[in-house]
């Protein structure tokens, strides 16, 4: 019995220990961002690095999402006789749901490991506490760009994946299954609301854009140097994020969409 | 501070410093001191903390107790700002040379320049060719760290923490794992670049026979103590029991050959345990 107190004293206090240090790792991290402003290549780079190379995961699987709720749609719609609704049933879903959600599960499965992975490897390295003797702030240098590169990246990718998705529904359910054209498009139009879908959706992926970031690079600077390490903070990475993820998109639906 | 004549022949001075990992003790109250422009060599086994020092004096880490005072300043009460300024007049050479992967090795040695100073593309590139030429190392400017050996890696490592022109150099370790003739060209370099550029060199290291040969004063470390301290010569005509052992390789000594463990008959006869205790 007191052991198990004992175990849960000393989690408690980690879990809290490791909340301080990461708050601080954030507020060293977001007071660097000033100093990347002024070197653009960095910055550049890292979007490269982060946001591009995760183009091609996004957009295929955007088509895939897109094609399977044009399917999906389209067989629930067709018992209603209201196939001519897929357009914004397709659009509604990514722009509020699934783009944010899952680009940034993608992004956390893509970037965000690399991210913890190359991090967590210089820290083995010593390429962090090599920079700290050479007087740069490897937090400033290293992790602000990173950063800064995720939250931009982010919600770029989901409007990426909504956009394809939205052809991919528009290849099914128009190309394949004969959904009026017109139809499709012009209820689209109609019913997806600026201000309602797309900006709220917009404001999701920053948030997930800003957390997993947030946790990728915190993990990396944060795991225990060795193999075994860095493997399990890459691990960390991934689990932390799709559970910020779905939790604040939970948080953000209800506050957006819900009258809680 | 320290006073000015100590300042003026030393340039780092440890005082008093204690300093534990958890329980276990690295430093027990232990003080030395760096004179300016000689090679000052600290020795021990593995695990003694040498690294640790180092650390301790680059301000990386804080000690318990005690003051460390570099160039006259006392490093653990410099404000990050300062305390930045001060490590730009400070090399360090780490073990596994800590050069920045996703960079080739001019960039490497670039990078220091170009994040201390404003100088123009042209003058940092005749800079770092210079450094490089320095190492041995000027036709390699285009491999990556994953393209070079061990040797070279660290002679990398050594044209970076001597880019900035520094007051004084760390070196970590810096003949562990070398061939023969990496081995020789390290020690060359360490002797002619504290010399050419009137450096102060610090070398922490555990292979005897090369730092003794370069090494000016040499302090022996041991469970957080400093337990021998002179020049290679005095060393060598030590009488300390301990020192003979370390300096000589002998397998037993006060250094026991055995970890500690109960009596080798009474072991052996008691089947039923299989821990020592």
């Amino acid at each position: 019995m007191f052991e198990f107190l004992e175990n849960l004293g000393k989690a408690t206090r980690s879990s809290f220990a490791k909340l301080g240090r990461s708050t601080l790792f954030l507020g060293h991290t977001l007071t660097g961002i000033g100093d990347v402003i002024p070197r653009p290549n960095l910055l550049i780079k890292q979007i490269y690095s982060v946001g591009v190379l995760s183009f091609l995961i996004i957009t295929i699987s955007g088509l895939f999402v897109g094609m399977v709720l044009g399917l999906q749609g389209f067989y629930t719609l067709s018992d209603f006789g209201a196939e001519e609704s897929l357009g914004v049933m397709v659009a509604a879903s990514l722009v509020r749901e699934l783009g944010p959600v899952v680009s940034a599960l993608l992004f956390a499965g893509r970037a965000g490991s690399a991210l913890t992975a190359e991090i967590g490897l210089m820290k083995a390295t010593e390429q962090l506490s090599g920079m700290e003797m050479m007087a740069v702030d490897p937090v400033k240098r290293i992790i602000s760009p990173r950063f800064l590169a995720g939250f931009i990246s982010t919600p770029l990718l989901a409007a990426l994946f909504s956009a394809v998705g939205v052809m991919g529904g528009h290849l099914v359910g128009v190309g394949m299954l004969g959904v009026d054209d017109g139809a499709f498009w012009a209820q689209m139009q109609a019913n997806i609301d600026f201000q309602e879908d797309i900006i709220n959706g917009v404001i999701k992926s920053i948030v997930f854009g800003f957390v997993v970031s947030w946790i990728a690079l915190f993990e990396g600077y944060d795991a225990i140097p060795t193999a075994e390490g860095v493997s399990r903070a890459t691990t960390r990475t991934v689990v932390n994020s799709a559970f910020s993820i779905l939790g604040l998109d939970f948080i953000l639906t209800a506050l957006m969409f819900g009258d809680i | 501070m320290a006073n000015s004549e100590s300042l003026e022949k030393n340039i780092v001075s440890i005082k008093h410093l204690s300093f534990s990992r958890g329980s276990r003790k690295i430093f027990d109250d232990i003080s030395l001191d760096i004179a300016r422009g000689k090679i000052t060599a600290i020795m021990g086994p593995s695990g003694t903390g040498k690294t640790t020092l180092l650390k301790l004096i680059g301000g990386q880490l804080s000690p318990d107790h005690g003051q460390i005072h570099v160039d006259g300043q006392n490093v653990h009460r410099l404000k990050s700002k300062d305390l930045f300024n001060l490590r730009k007049r400070m090399g360090m050479l780490f073990q596994s040379g800590a050069l920045l992967t996703d960079m080739n090795v001019f960039d490497n040695v670039a990078f220091p320049l170009r994040e201390h100073t404003h100088l123009p593309e042209s003058m940092i590139r005749s800079l770092v060719l210079m450094k490089l030429h320095a190492v041995g190392l000027r036709g390699a400017r285009n491999l990556m760290p994953s393209e070079l050996s061990g040797g070279m890696a660290r002679r990398v490592a050594l044209a970076r923490a001597i880019a900035l022109d520094p007051l004084m150099i760390m070196y970590d370790e810096p003949f562990t794992g070398q061939d023969p003739i990496s081995m020789g060209a390290l020690v060359h370099l360490i002797k002619s670049l504290n010399n050419a550029l009137g450096l102060t060199s610090i070398i922490v290291s555990h292979d005897v026979q090369e730092t003794a040969a370069i090494a000016d004063y040499i302090y022996v470390l041991s469970e957080g103590k400093i337990v021998g301290q002179g020049t290679p010569q005095q060393l060598a005509d030590s009488d300390s029991e301990w020192v003979q052992q370390f300096m000589n390789g002998n397998a037993d000594g006060p250094v026991p050959f055995q970890y500690p463990a109960p009596d080798y008959l009474d072991d052996l006869l008691s089947s039923h345990s299989t821990t020592a205790n």
